[in-house]
């Protein structure tokens, strides 16, 4: 129907422009509202939502209630939905949008699904002409048909989405997010408001959650808090720990940083109706007796400190350095998230040498303009930011020829002459010419690497 | 007049344990009894970049100052550098931190976007007791580092034991609760053989020191730091002398002190 013909029955129509990425965003929002009801939802698209109730329906006590319970939730939210109980997904999907609404008693899909036109296979239109065509109105007609018949006829997917609305098979949904490996829940009778308070329902979570991985004799590293909203929102606090942790207090911590630090701040709105802990990963951790080794004591608390930081700042800004084995200066040291890994050994310089490498490096190095006095020799002076630095003092070269096994990617990388120069006033800095005269290039070009203290 | 002034000092001592006024000696005996012993341990101490481009020399010399602090103990430095820097001065380079004496390995290292963050991060790291030293690295005229974040810092550094540096670049010294407050400069170095620059050298003039003996004459130091030693070495005289080059001059101090001059370098 066009838009005109549409008028001309509604006068009073209302039109809008269809936005998809924006139905899509509005079903992200309500599929996080939806895992208060079990964590594993998935997009049915185009406006669908896919929830596994497996095990989850008890708690709400049976499948009709907490069907019941879901719809009335879409309600308040003021959607009007339909929803359907069933075996597999897709005879949920088919009952939902094209039968009746409510709860199939398990092992009954195919009963049910039976009477369902065959519009329910959302198979392509040529497909569903056909079938009519031949007669065929209902999913039971085709069911009773011999299915090498109508696979030859319409094709494998077809087949395999009617054996499955039927129940005969079973798929599981891939949910939007894998499951945590723990997750501890408060829900509220009254809608939870006091922000001040939280802490104290978090603090209890925290230790249940604790302890279901103590007895698995683990220890999270990643974390998340999730607050539902009684108006549909759901915040989301994410934070990480450095190695696996079971330190309650510790965990609260970092909760209150990361807290602290978001952006737009923690609202409870109307209230929270149910608020959830869960350990996102988690990894093995043996029980160990503090307080003899003082020295693991300490590491722990510089372990602390560097979650905190990490909780507050971000993980890609707490940093450690790591030393490759590599003469080339560049790929030499390389910044690493601080996590309390094996510690690396650097080269220690050798006594009675000065600093052989600078303080600072630049990354790209800086183009200089130089001065020297034979072609190959440490440069007279050079301007670097538009300031002319005299050099007073100089030594090198210290050649260092590409790592011409790395390139192969084809970056060409020419050799490098280093020089270490002081310059009158005695600022410090580390130069290289870069390219062999006539060897490999006619006229190098000079940059500033790294500057010494 | 004396008589109050002695018992204050007693009742202080009683208020403060031992620990508050542990000093880090820098190594050199005229600069560190003009210091009444060294810095402070547990307390806030800043270097100003009297220029821009000697940023670095500012952050070496507090990294100095920092390794005189870690001496010995198994403690981590936490490094907080403002990003701004990095275009300005480049980015740390852990080889370089070697040639200077400290451990790249026992250092954490915090890339933070602004001044507020950097005194967040140094803040959190200054309160841990198990951070050796706390270095926080500020570009500009950074007004989150007023007079109430230095005392809090300061609060932090006393209460952890353990000190703060707090290095500034491209701004003036301003009032602050820092316990001692530098003006760093790049100095040339002392030339090694075929007049190779030799290690890294600092002029430094003391701004402040809080406590300090008044009516002291005031100059400017120049600094040598000998990564063998870990310790400053005095080369003021040196570097005014009109004579040539002179053996250093310890002024009234132990002429065991100072190290042996190299004459040059093994190169290879």
């Amino acid at each position: 129907m066009t838009l005109a013909d549409a008028r001309a029955r509604a006068p009073h129509l209302a039109v809008a422009q269809a936005d998809p990425d924006a139905d899509e965003r509005l079903m992200l929002r309500l599929a996080a509202f939806c895992e208060q009801f079990t964590p594993l939802v998935a997009l049915d698209p185009p406006c669908g939502l896919m929830l596994d109730a497996t095990g989850c329906a008890h708690l709400f006590g049976g499948e009709a209630a907490m069907r019941t319970c879901i719809l009335q939730a879409m309600v308040r939210l003021s959607f009007t939905g339909r929803a359907a109980v069933a075996g597999t997904p897709e005879a949920a999907r088919a009952l939902a949008r094209f039968g009746q609404e409510g709860v199939t008693p398990p092992g009954e899909d195919e009963i049910f699904t039976r009477p369902l036109s065959i519009a329910a296979l959302e198979a392509p239109k040529e497909t569903s002409v056909a079938l009519t065509r031949a007669g065929l109105t209902t999913l039971g007609d085709l069911a009773d048909r011999s299915s090498a018949a109508l696979t030859a006829r319409f094709g494998d997917e077809t087949m395999r989405r009617l054996t499955r609305i039927l129940g005969r098979e079973d798929a599981r949904i891939t949910p939007l997010r894998p499951l945590p490996e723990c997750m501890v829940e408060r829900r509220f009778a009254e809608p939870f408001l006091d922000l001040s308070a939280i802490e104290n329902v978090l603090r209890p979570l925290i230790a249940e959650a604790m302890g279901i991985l103590e007895r698995r004799g683990e220890g999270g590293r990643a974390f998340e808090a999730r607050f539902f909203r009684t108006d549909g929102a759901v915040a989301v606090l994410n934070f990480e720990t450095g190695a696996p942790s079971r330190n309650v207090e510790a965990l609260l911590r970092l909760f209150r940083l990361k807290a602290e630090s978001l952006a737009d701040p923690l609202d409870p709105g109307f209230g929270f109706d149910v608020i959830r802990f869960c350990v996102l990963n988690a990894e093995t951790l043996a029980q160990s007796q503090i307080g003899f080794e003082r020295q693991s004591a300490q590491e722990g608390d510089v372990a602390d400190l560097v979650d905190r930081l990490a909780a507050r700042f971000g993980r890609e800004r707490v940093l450690r350095f790591a030393a490759h084995e590599t003469h080339d200066p560049v790929r030499a040291a390389s910044y690493v998230y601080a996590s309390p890994s094996k510690p690396n050994a650097w080269e220690k310089p050798e006594p009675g040498e000065p600093p052989l490498r600078p303080l600072f490096l630049f990354d790209p190095p800086q183009p200089i303009d130089t001065m020297a006095e034979t072609p190959d020799g440490p440069p007279m002076h050079f301007k670097w930011r538009r300031v002319r630095h005299m050099i007073a003092r100089a030594e090198g070269p210290e050649r260092i020829a590409p790592e011409w096994w790395r390139n192969a990617a084809g970056r060409d990388r020419r050799t490098r002459d280093y020089y270490r120069l002081e310059d009158r006033e005695g600022h410090r800095f580390w130069v290289f010419r870069e390219g062999l005269y006539e060897s490999e290039t006619a006229a190098p070009r000079w940059f500033l690497h790294g500057l010494f203290a | 007049m004396t008589q109050p002034l002695a018992s204050l000092r007693k009742s202080l001592a009683c208020a403060y344990p031992a620990a508050t006024f542990e000093t880090i000696a820098l190594g050199a005996p005229a600069l560190d009894r003009r210091l009444g012993g060294g810095i402070l341990r547990a307390a806030l101490h800043e270097a100003y970049a009297e220029t821009a481009a000697d940023a670095p020399a500012a952050t070496g010399f507090a990294l100095a100052l920092a390794r005189r602090a870690l001496a010995g103990a198994e403690k981590p430095l936490l490094w907080a550098r403002q990003e701004a820097l990095t275009a300005e001065s480049g980015a740390p380079y852990p080889p370089g931190l070697a040639d200077i004496g400290l451990d790249p390995a026992a250092v954490a290292f915090i890339r933070v976007r602004d001044a507020k963050e950097a005194l967040q991060a140094g803040a959190e790291a200054g309160r841990c007791a198990t951070v050796g030293a706390t270095l926080i690295e500020l570009f500009g005229e950074a007004r989150a580092y007023d007079l109430t974040a230095s005392r809090r810092l300061a609060l932090a550094a006393g209460a952890a034991g353990a000190p703060i540096f707090v290095t500034r670049v491209s701004a003036s010294p301003a009032p602050s609760a820092a316990a001692s407050r530098w003006l760093v400069r790049a100095a040339p170095s002392r030339a090694l053989a075929a007049n190779a620059p030799g290690s890294a050298a600092f002029a430094i003039f003391l701004l402040r020191q809080r406590g300090g003996a008044a009516g002291q004459e005031q100059h400017e130091w120049r600094m040598e730091w000998n990564r063998d030693r870990g310790a400053f070495e005095d080369r003021t005289f040196d570097a005014s002398s009109l004579s040539g080059p002179v053996a250093s001059l310890p002024v009234g101090g132990a002429p065991g002190e100072g190290a042996p001059q190299r004459a040059g370098r093994k190169f290879g």
